[in-house]
């Protein structure tokens, strides 16, 4: 979880994707987002329903629908450019070095085909393995996932599999061929409670040591915090905020960043502490070209964060060391707390808007049992 | 899977019962019962009392229909008025027919059928597309009648390219095993035979087969656009399989399901009898003898052949049913 050395294995670079339906107004879906992702990292994108996480992971995996679909900007993995690449080769790289875990496992499994040929294809397709050698990898690779009696599993199908143990199958099939890359779009949110943490930490486990990069998109702080390394808030098609995840959960800078933190219950805060949901709901949203997307929603919110007061888009600028900031009015805006070093701050000012948290993200992490 | 056969099988019996009771009504209710519809509406009072009472109709209504009933589930439908052969014998002469006639009608729809709907499916709102959409609502809305009168003109009488009436070549002197005549004919290894045969069921396949093929090109297209925007197809592609798997192992298998139980329930119907079909191509199969014993008022025949239709297509349906459960692995191993 901690080796984040070498070059990066995916390089995303002002990604922007626009849907064009016939008769309708262009959509920005995800625009100017960049991130990048080091081997054996884990990054958290975060952000509410509509945000456009499914799209940038889509994006980046070539799986979008490709009439009505615009993707600029540039998406590198392990140094090759994906973006304008061709179908073909998109293939060979997919289900490889780039793979994708889904939110339902039920629907994302082919209803009229073996969970053991559902595995083996991907065998077939990238290692050329087929027959007994690929019976027996694909024994192997679901009992990896901790799928028991995993030989008989292979001529079941889907719908006699319980839901955690599809959502392991379907972790089996991407991780058939190590890939450089995982892309985990919510695979918890259609588990039970209990499933969720044990999905999370077989993925935390695979991943470990593995060297393969980690792109863990979520709505449920509690998974990014049991989860991931760096963290980037997304708001509207926007990243608005990214950090390390010690320093985002200690200090939010982004107002939505601490809506998102203090509508989660944590260990540390009292039963008695009132819980604040951010108000209104993402559909309560104002086109960025016009100033903050977040403002309708926002306590902080003054005039100059409106495009024709400040004259300019709210900007995407540096916050200290390794963090980023989308916001003209943001929490914590002590000068202490904007210069100095993330950890440093954590101590000082965590206090200030997220509960009352001594060290914020050993609390974080103890809560993560309850939150995924 | 064996309890779910012997349920079907028993709700049969209600069904079985209230159509011989439909048509034993029927039959009853005709203008001057059934010894005046079948002797003629100049038959002499005294013909008409020795008719009724050689066929018991002089009994009870009830009695009656006990001994018809007891009489049709040992398969004796009586004889027909006008050959005054077992109405059994008839049907198991001409079923044949109408079984081949069918096979043909499907085999043009399903082979031209679904690869258009999927054609059309992936090039949604494309040319194919749209035509195919034309050209199926085309297909349910000419009546049968007339595209086979129109087949018939123009491919059997005005351009001699194909034969245009029968089962087969009078002058080919065929020997007749099975009554299925292609198969007769690979029996016997009179292949001219069988190749004529073949010949004799292209246009009549054509002229039944147009509705099915309109119902399974619209199925398919249906079934294609729905199973390509399924989470298990963006999988599949997720995993880097090449088109060709994605295509046959996740999209067409999954879209085949809805359309074999279409094609399934097409065959029952198309079994039930192609009454125009057969009639414009004289065609000697159940359909063109329902016609035929309607213009002659040959009623045993008509109710012995649509009680034994009646249970070919109940029967049919069964086995779609059945099938259904063996392809689809959610119901098989539930
Ligand atoms: N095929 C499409 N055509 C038009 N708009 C789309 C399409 N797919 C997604 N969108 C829009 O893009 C936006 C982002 O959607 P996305 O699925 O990425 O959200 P998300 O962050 O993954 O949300 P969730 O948590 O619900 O999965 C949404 O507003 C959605 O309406
Ligand atoms: S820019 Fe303004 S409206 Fe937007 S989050 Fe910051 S303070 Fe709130
Ligand atoms: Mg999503």
């Amino acid at each position: 979880m901690t080796g984040t050395s070498g070059s990066p294995v995916l390089e995303v670079d002002d990604l922007a994707v626009q849907f064009t339906r016939r008769g309708e107004q262009p959509t920005r879906a995800v625009d100017g987002v960049s991130f990048s992702v080091a081997p054996g990292e884990t990054i958290g994108l975060v952000g509410e329903s509509g945000c456009g996480k499914s799209v940038t992971s889509l994006a980046i995996m070539g799986l979008l629908p490709q009439r009505g679909v615009q993707v600029t900007g540039s998406v590198r993995l392990d140094g090759t450019e994906l973006l304008g690449a061709g179908p073909r080769t998109l293939r060979t790289l997919r289900g490889k070095d780039m793979a994708m875990v889904f939110q339902d496992p039920l629907s994302s499994l082919n209803p009229t085909v073996t969970v053991g040929t559902q595995v083996t294809e991907v065998l077939a397709e990238h290692r050329d393995m087929t027959g007994r050698a690929a019976q027996d990898e694909a024994t192997e690779l679901l009992d990896r996932v901790g799928i028991p009696d995993p030989r008989r599993r292979l001529g079941e199908y889907p719908h006699q599999l319980s839901g955690g143990m599809r959502q392991r199958a379907l972790i089996a099939m991407a991780l058939a061929c190590s890939p450089r890359l995982l892309i985990a779009d919510e695979p918890t949110t259609a588990l039970d409670v209990t499933i969720q943490a044990q999905i999370l930490e077989l993925l935390r486990e695979l991943v470990q040591g593995s060297g393969t990069a980690l792109v863990m998109i979520t709505h449920d702080l509690g998974v990014v915090a049991g989860l991931c390394d760096r963290v980037h808030v997304m708001y509207a098609g926007r990243v608005i905020e990214t950090a390390d995840r010690r320093p985002l959960f200690a200090t939010p800078r982004h107002p939505y960043t601490g809506g998102l933190l203090g509508s989660v219950p944590r260990l540390d805060t009292g039963r008695g502490t009132p819980l604040t949901p951010i108000r209104g709901s993402a559909r309560d949203t104002i086109p960025w070209s016009q100033g903050c997307a977040f403002a309708p929603r926002c306590d902080n919110a003054e005039d100059d964060c409106l495009t024709e007061v400040s004259g300019s888009t709210v900007p995407l600028e540096a916050d200290g060391l390794r963090r980023e900031l989308r916001c003209r009015h943001p929490l914590h805006a002590t000068p202490a707390a904007a210069g100095a070093p993330a950890g440093a701050t954590a101590a000082s000012s965590a206090g200030a808007s997220a509960g009352s948290p001594s060290t914020g993200s050993s609390s974080w992490s103890s809560s993560e049992g309850q939150q995924s | 899977m064996l309890r779910f056969i012997v349920r079907r099988l028993l709700q049969l019996i209600p069904i079985l019962l209230g159509l011989s009771l439909l048509l034993f009504a029927w039959l009853r209710a005709l203008p001057g019962g059934p010894a005046q519809a079948a002797l003629g509406e100049r038959a002499t009072p005294a013909k008409i009392a020795e008719y009724n009472e050689t066929f018991g109709l002089n009994e009870s209504i009830v009695v009656q229909y006990l001994k018809f009933l007891g009489r049709a589930v040992q398969l004796d439908f009586g004889t027909s008025t006008r050959t005054g052969r077992p109405v059994l014998d008839e049907f198991l002469d001409r079923f044949p027919g109408t079984i081949e006639l069918t096979v043909a009608a499907l085999v043009f729809a399903i082979v031209i059928g679904i690869p258009l709907g999927y054609v059309a499916a992936r090039r949604h709102g494309g040319v194919v597309d749209n035509t195919a959409i034309i050209a199926s609502l085309l297909g349910v809305t000419i009546p049968v009648f007339f595209l086979a009168y129109l087949l018939r003109l123009l491919f059997a009488v005005q351009l001699g390219w194909l034969p245009g009436s029968g089962r087969q070549d009078v002058r080919i002197d065929a020997t007749h095993i099975t009554n299925f005549y292609v198969l007769d004919g690979l029996l016997t290894r009179e292949f001219d035979a069988s190749w004529d045969a073949v010949l004799h069921l292209v246009l009549p396949g054509i002229a039944l087969g147009t509705i099915p093929l309109a119902i399974i090109v619209r199925i398919t297209r249906a079934a294609v656009l729905d199973v390509v925007n399924e989470d298990y197809v963006r999988t599949a592609n997720a995993k880097g399989l090449s088109t060709s798997v994605v295509r046959r192992r996740h999209v067409v298998r999954n879209a085949l399901l809805p359309v074999s139980t279409t094609i399934g329930l097409q065959t029952g119907l198309l079994l039930s009898g192609a009454v125009l079909t057969e009639t414009v191509f004289a065609f000697g199969g159940v359909g063109s003898a329902l016609r035929q014993a309607i213009s002659d008022r040959d009623y045993s025949l008509l109710q012995g052949f649509i009680l034994i239709l009646a249970v070919v297509y109940v029967l049919v349906n069964l086995l779609v049913d059945i099938s259904y459960g063996l392809l689809d692995p959610r119901v098989r191993t539930r």
